[in-house]
């Protein structure tokens, strides 16, 4: 018979002994930090330039990027029309851009199906800054010298924002496969 | 990180499922891209759902907004410590300064009231609609929108210009119940008529997205701003009443100048929202296809 030595009973996701995961949980939280993240930028500040990052598009990008094909290909759908909601910018928009990142993301995944975070990160990085600047081409701002200038720090902020998302996700990640609950 | 996702499978099933995958997520951007079209076209049609969001987070975003406005008092405070000396000096010298203008400006007043009687005009004195707090901005998008605590409940309706006690913040742009979103002055398609506070020269202050604003001169010529010219609303157009704070120049140009707005809305916690000025007129300027209202 096979016996499990003590030092197996805990993984990180919590004791193995009489322990299952939470399926609620589980399917729940890419979604639910993702949502949380499209609202944030509206909490924090009121301010006369555009500054804070797109959080919930960088969230969506590292969830797929650090757990590919935990979301589903359409999930950029139902969030986007979430995000849609809050971000100010003509509605549709995140609809279109989110579902597009997720095709160019599978199509740099199956070009390079073992990667470094390095690429990862090039990878979201390029994705930011052509969400960020399809925003301004779209949002029917008046293209000029100044708001090219004006849109510089919010690039690097979210640029920077990057692996501390994918920190964030892989973290939500254990959380969401804990093994909550006691199995009857 | 992990090794993709899709492994050839042998499985018809598990392959149709990701294709089907694919194929939802083209049709999801062509909806995307449908409804932005859409949304290009006719901006106010989905205001309706974002109202309905706006006010759902409002309990939030009110917080957020005391915050903010107190750790910005905080930061001041702490500023005023580092500079008392140099400061309360010149402060003493303005103070002496603004005693002599105000007796002017008392003069003045008197002299306005005069000449009011003898045209017959009633006193303008507008009360404001609501007074609430600035509650959030649209931080991420080029487009510069701010989000108020009050909506059509309390009377709001597009078009109502938004002040804080320094100035001009901008105009309700669609309402939802509880809350409203503005056009602020430095959204890059926020258009308002102004003058000079001491002077004749007209001017339209143009938002440029990032915190300035454009001024370009009505009469071309010789430019007569000055670095430090305050720009206050002229009440052409109907919607704001003449006389608000709007920018300080900042840097004169060929044909006008660029100004910083007084009424920042990151420093801006109350504002008040006002009565349309003249509504007739804009009322007028509605008739024709609107343009700049958008």
């Amino acid at each position: 018979m096979e016996r499990l030595a003590p030092s197996a009973r805990r993984d990180p996701y919590g004791s193995r002994v009489g322990r299952r995961h939470s399926a609620l949980v589980a399917s729940v939280v890419p979604w639910l930090s993702i949502a949380f993240g499209s609202v944030l930028p509206i909490f924090v500040i009121a301010t006369a330039m555009p500054i804070a990052p797109p959080v919930g598009f960088i969230m969506f990008v590292c969830w797929r990027l650090v757990r590919p094909g935990l979301l589903p290909a359409w999930a950029g759908v139902p969030l986007g029309i979430f995000d849609d909601l809050f971000n100010g910018q003509p509605f549709g928009f995140a609809i279109l851009f989110w579902s597009l990142a997720v095709l160019a993301i599978d199509a740099v995944e199956a070009r390079f199906p073992w990667r470094s975070f390095g690429l990862d990160w090039m990878t979201a990085a390029l994705l930011i800054l052509l969400y960020i600047f399809a925003g301004m081409i779209v949002s029917g701002a008046v293209l000029a010298g100044p708001l090219f200038v004006a849109v510089i720090p919010q690039l690097v902020l979210s640029v920077l924002l990057v692996p501390v998302a994918a920190r964030l996700v892989a973290a939500l990640d254990r959380l969401r496969l804990r093994r909550w609950r006691r199995a009857a | 990180m992990a090794a993709g996702s899709r492994v050839s499978s042998s499985s018809k099933r598990a392959r149709l499922n990701i294709f089907a995958g694919y194929a939802l997520a083209a049709a999801g951007a062509l909806l995307g891209a449908a409804l932005l079209v859409l949304s290009l076209l006719r901006p106010t049609l989905f205001s309706g759902p974002r109202g309905v969001a706006q006010d759902a987070v409002s309990p939030v975003t009110t917080v957020g907004g005391e915050v903010r406005s107190g750790s910005l008092g905080i930061l001041a405070g702490i500023e005023g410590y580092f500079r008392a000396g140099a400061q309360n000096a010149r402060l003493k010298r303005e103070v002496e300064l603004a005693r002599i203008r105000l007796g002017e400006a008392a003069a003045v007043q008197q002299e306005n009231q005069r000449l009011r009687g003898l045209l017959g005009l009633a006193q303008e004195g507008s009360e404001p609609v609501a007074v609430t707090r600035l509650v959030s901005s649209t931080a991420a998008s080029p487009r510069r929108f701010g989000y108020i605590g009050v909506g059509s409940s309390r009377g709001v309706t597009p078009g109502m210009p938004v002040r804080s006690a320094r100035g001009v913040v901008g105009r309700v742009l669609e309402t939802g119940r509880s809350t409203a979103r503005i056009l602020l002055l430095t959204d890059s398609e926020s258009v308002l008529p102004v003058r000079l506070a001491n002077g004749e020269a007209v001017a339209f202050a143009h938002g440029r997205g990032d915190s300035l604003l454009r001024i370009r001169l009505i009469n071309l010529g010789l430019n007569p701003l000055k670095r430090g010219d305050m720009f206050v609303t002229s009440g052409a157009g109907g919607y704001f009443p003449p006389g608000i704070a709007v920018a300080l120049v900042e840097e004169v140009t060929d044909d006008g100048a660029l100004a910083r707005i007084i009424a920042d809305p990151a420093a801006s916690d109350f504002v008040a929202v006002e009565p349309i000025f003249q509504p007739q007129a804009v009322r007028a300027a509605a008739a024709e296809p609107p343009s700049l209202t958008e």
